[in-house]
């Protein structure tokens, strides 16, 4: 199916045309993202002025119960939406690149799956709920099933696009029918981990951000590192091989950034969709074929987009709150549905 | 006898791809249209079969509206074959060309003894009968293009129109299709296709469209049609025309901008050479 | 020149002085046949197979009513076979059936052997509505999420065909994208709902979303074959122009076939068995996948024989994985759908690794 999908692109329709638009035009994103965080800060169940969120955040005085907040509260959700989305994205643009499948996604790839398997499996067995426990969990599943999917995607003839969205596909529709076995016959495990499905960043504390923050970091600094090779072998690997790329170190660090990424974001928020789909197109439209652009853009649109849609998530039906993984499919799929039906040509 | 009037074409959205066009097909001659990519030869065969709607103006098969005709009356009479068709993974050769048998049968009568016989005549005259129980996909390019041919026989369509019938395909099974339309042909079938190389139209075509930017640029027999002048036109590239030592009929030489690596043998008169050539 | 083929691979029926006139695969009434025997035999040891013991002889005694009047426990037989054991079988063998043919139907029309009724949005839909009405109705009766689940799943499919609309055409390759993109975005929503659940409310959806063929009755047995008994026979009817747009819209319409019309009807009926399926048994994955495919090895891929055996085969699978989930974890049970699973992605993930391509 989606080796036969090709997205109507010319290299032309990118907005920043020039190359001397690139790295202002990063800083921009850096700067808007800086306003994004501040005002979704001030936001939430009781609304908290500029000032306040400066205050808190230069001159903190935990004695003042809005700084308490701004601390313990929103400032780690709010940058924990900015790292998973950074990382969702990068994993996603690198997928992408690697696979040349416009549509791959660490959710097609059964990545998502496997790592919610893992939680789900090590909550049953260890019964430690602890989130230190989801992030080492998390990080198996998602490392076994990149490993998996790409394994059967490979064995016995190299991984075209379409064998590893195949090899994704099912592998997800298997993993999640155990995963529900175990829930089914679990009630316990069902009872914690049913918020965690569904993508969310309510009471993400610093202890946690601490545990993933190395692991994407570590992620986003190999995908910037291959990035130049990436944007060689999206031209296919054959080309990549002719211009004497060793195309299997690169696709290993590839994989093992891809791993970090999806896995540290899965950890931290539970299995998101479509960040990893929409903004490396967004970015691809900003700033043309380039990865060693595509990547620092898509991290910094992907922050601005999940924090995006956290504030729509807390907003929409206040006080009543959206799990940001709903959010984010409610953005993704008319997006999707949107490339699918206008860019898509066979 | 096909014939189009002031026909207009379109994809859904789009500006016109071939306009007011006007061609007449003679029944039992080959026509070959040719032109550079985009130029709308394979939208004008689509338009012609009714794949496509037209825009405006109006397709004539034998004076009817092949727009008001009902489908399978048109499909008795009509049959297209588009450009590299892919069949089912495992279906066989037989179960492939039995297809074309659709428009003459109905649901009672599926199997009746003209569908086997005719049948069993396309698969003869493809010179595919030792295949038929092979799969499709297992077969040569050449094989499966006849096989393709095969199932349009089988629907035993006076007129039979195709788009790029050599795409694909080595040389010599090239020229083993084009032999086949020929041989058809010459049993009396009607055959509309677009084709790739001027060379091979020259050969095995009555008639040459030549077709620019949706419009007609020339029309005629392939010694009226293949002349500088219109290469140039149609393609915006120089060329030299000789006689096709075989066949004699007009032979398409392209100059280039540098004509290759090799030195021309003469430029002022390539054809002498080759006349020469052929008398030494 | 004909005359060299003297072993036609297929079976001819025609009618003297009247225009009718059949062609089937010899391969066709064999499998066929063979398929039927299999399946009454996995049904009988199906029947035999729970916590209240029957020997076989018993079970078939009873099924075909011929068990002496004095045997001793003719009523708990009788109580056993019919009421609990034989209505879930016969349900299981009915959605096998219905999810094989839509599954075929589906392949056929967008000319991809790996759709499915899943792929479409369909059962997605059919989930979000049972999943919502079940966590909005606390206890709610298993008889209403049929009608929730069907009404799902044929606005998810109107919705998916009329986005996928474009230019007079609803090309195969954006249904089955949009299709994807709801299915995602439907299955979302469907774990927002779930946060609201109560806990055992939230543990009944997960068992319906994975499918399960548990405490089904003959309501419930009736109900599905008077769907199946409407669209069957359509689809089998269908089976000619299915051959034709498997050849490609061009070719097909080429052929006078008027390609949007009939993919339209082709597609309502295989939405309509997999709804039906699903609105009875729930989500129950890779039937639609793996019997069509495996049938295609088995008769060849013209629809005629094919689309009967699929539904025969996907049948016979279905009985047979409910066996599997009643015996793997005894005395509890798992639910249908995660059988299928465990079958049907390593049967996919082979073929993937076998062929290149």
């Amino acid at each position: 199916m989606a080796a036969q999908v090709k997205l109507v692109q010319s290299a032309s329709t990118r907005i920043l045309g020039s190359r001397a638009w690139l790295l202002p035009g990063l800083f921009l994103c850096l700067l808007l993202l800086g306003v994004l965080l501040l005002w979704s800060i001030t936001l939430g169940a009781a609304d908290i002025t500029p000032q306040v969120v400066y205050t808190a955040l230069f001159h903190y005085d935990a004695t003042q119960f809005d700084q308490l907040i701004i601390q313990t509260v929103r400032l780690p959700r709010v940058l924990a939406g900015v790292i998973v989305g950074a990382a969702l994205a990068v994993a996603g643009a690198i997928m992408q690149g690697l696979t040349r499948n416009p549509l791959a996604d660490s959710g097609l790839l059964g990545i998502n799956a496997g790592a919610a398997f893992a939680v789900v499996l090590a909550i049953t067995l260890l019964d430690t709920p602890s989130l230190s426990l989801y992030t080492v969990a998390a990080l198996i599943g998602a490392g076994v099933a990149a490993v998996f999917v790409y394994g059967i995607g490979a064995l016995g003839g190299g991984a075209t696009p379409l064998r590893l969205t195949l090899a994704g596909v099912i592998f997800t529709a298997f993993i999640s029918s155990i995963t529900t076995a175990i829930l089914i016959q679990n009630q316990e495990t069902l009872e914690q981990i049913r918020f965690w499905t569904a993508g969310s960043l309510a009471g993400r504390d610093f202890a946690i951000i601490a545990q993933t923050v190395p692991l994407i970091a570590v992620g986003l600094g190999a995908a910037l590192l291959i990035s130049r090779q990436i944007t060689t072998i999206s031209l296919g690997e054959d080309v990549a091989a002719g211009l004497g790329q060793n195309t299997l170190i690169v696709k290993l660090v590839a994989a093992l950034a891809v791993v970090l990424l999806a896995g540290g974001a899965v950890a931290l928020a539970g299995p998101i969709g479509f960040v990893g789909l929409v903004i490396p197109q967004v970015a691809r439209f900003l700033v043309g074929a380039d990865y060693r652009w595509i990547i620092p853009y898509s991290a910094l649109i992907g922050g601005m987009l999940v924090t995006l849609a956290d504030v729509a998530a807390r907003v929409i039906l206040r006080p009543l709150e959206l799990p940001v993984g709903v959010m984010m499919a409610l953005v993704g799929a008319p997006f999707f549905i949107y490339l699918a039906r206008w860019k898509v040509r066979r | 006898m096909l014939q189009a009037e002031n026909l207009s074409l379109a994809y859904a959205g789009g500006t016109n791809v071939v306009h007011e066009l006007n061609l007449t097909i003679h029944p039992g001659t080959i026509t070959a249209l040719v032109g550079p990519n985009g130029c709308g030869k394979s939208t004008l065969l689509r338009g012609l079969s009714r794949l496509l709607k037209p825009t405006s103006g109006t397709v004539y098969l034998d004076g009817a509206n092949i727009h008001t005709m009902k489908a399978k009356e048109l499909a008795r009479q009509l049959g297209i074959l588009p450009q590299a068709p892919t069949a089912p993974e495992g279906l066989t050769v037989h179960e492939l060309v039995e297809q074309g048998r659709y428009p003459h049968q109905s649901w009672f009568n599926q199997w009746n003894a003209d569908d086997e016989r005719i049948v069993a005549q396309a698969l003869d005259q493809t010179n595919l009968s030792l295949f038929a129980d092979r799969a499709v996909d297992t077969l040569s390019g050449g094989q499966r293009q006849r096989a393709w041919i095969a199932l349009a026989l089988a629907q035993q369509t006076e007129v039979l129109l195709l788009d790029e019938p050599t795409t694909y395909l080595d040389l010599a099974h090239q020229i083993d299709v084009l032999d086949l339309l020929a041989e058809l042909n010459e049993r009396g079938r009607t055959i509309v296709m677009v084709l790739h190389d001027l060379n091979q139209a020259a050969r095995y075509a009555d008639t040459i469209v030549a077709l620019r930017g949706g419009q007609i640029v020339a029309h005629g027999s392939p010694d009226q049609v293949i002349v500088p002048e219109n290469i140039l036109q149609v393609f915006g590239l120089e060329a030299e025309v000789v006689r096709d030592p075989v066949t004699g009929t007009p032979l398409c030489i392209p100059i280039g901008r540098r004509s290759g690596r090799n030195r021309r043998v003469s430029a002022a008169s390539p054809g002498n050479d080759v006349q020469a050539a052929l008398s030494a | 020149m004909a005359e060299r083929r003297l072993r036609p691979t297929w079976i001819t029926v025609r009618l003297h002085h009247l225009p009718v006139s059949f062609k089937l695969d010899r391969r066709v009434p064999l499998i066929a046949f063979a398929l039927l025997i299999l399946t009454v035999i996995v049904l009988v040891v199906s029947i035999n197979y729970g916590a209240y013991n029957m020997s076989p002889l018993d079970v078939v005694q009873t099924l075909t009513g011929t068990l002496p009047a004095d045997h001793p426990n003719a009523r708990n037989f009788n109580l056993v076979v019919h009421t609990f054991r034989l209505p879930r079988i016969l349900v299981a063998f009915l959605v096998g059936a219905a999810l094989a043919t839509s599954g075929a139907i589906m392949q056929g029309i967008t000319r991809n052997p790996l759709a499915e009724p899943g792929i479409l949005g369909v059962t997605a839909g059919a989930g979000l509505a049972a999943v919502t009405l079940i966590v909005a109705v606390h206890d709610v009766p298993l008889s209403l999420l049929p009608w929730a689940a069907f009404g799902g799943a044929m606005l998810t499919t109107a919705a998916v065909y009329a986005l996928a609309w474009k230019g007079g055409s609803a090309a195969p390759v954006r249904l089955i994208l949009i299709g994807v993109a709801f299915a995602a975005v439907l299955g979302s929503l469907t774990t927002f709902v779930l946060i609201f659940g109560e806990i055992h409310d939230v543990q009944q959806a997960y068992v319906w979303l994975t499918g399960s063929v548990y405490g089904r009755n003959w309501e419930h047995v009736r109900t599905l074959a008077g769907w199946l008994l409407i669209l069957l026979p359509l689809a089998f009817v269908s089976a000619r122009s299915l051959n034709a747009l498997n050849l490609g819209d061009e070719i097909a319409q080429g052929f006078g076939v008027r390609v949007e019309r009939q993919r339209a009807v082709l597609l309502v009926i295989s939405v309509g068995l997999a709804s039906a399926a699903v609105a009875i048994a729930g989500t129950i994955g890779f039937v639609g996948l793996v019997a069509p495919h495996i049938t295609r090895r088995l008769v060849g891929p013209a629809h005629e024989g094919m689309l009967p055996i699929t539904a025969l085969f996907g049948g016979a699978l279905l009985v047979l994985a409910d066996l599997i989930s009643r015996w793997v974890l005894a005395p509890s049970e798992l639910p249908i759908g995660i059988i299928t699973a465990l079958i049907g992605a390593p049967y996919f993930l082979f073929l993937l690794v076998k062929y290149q391509k």
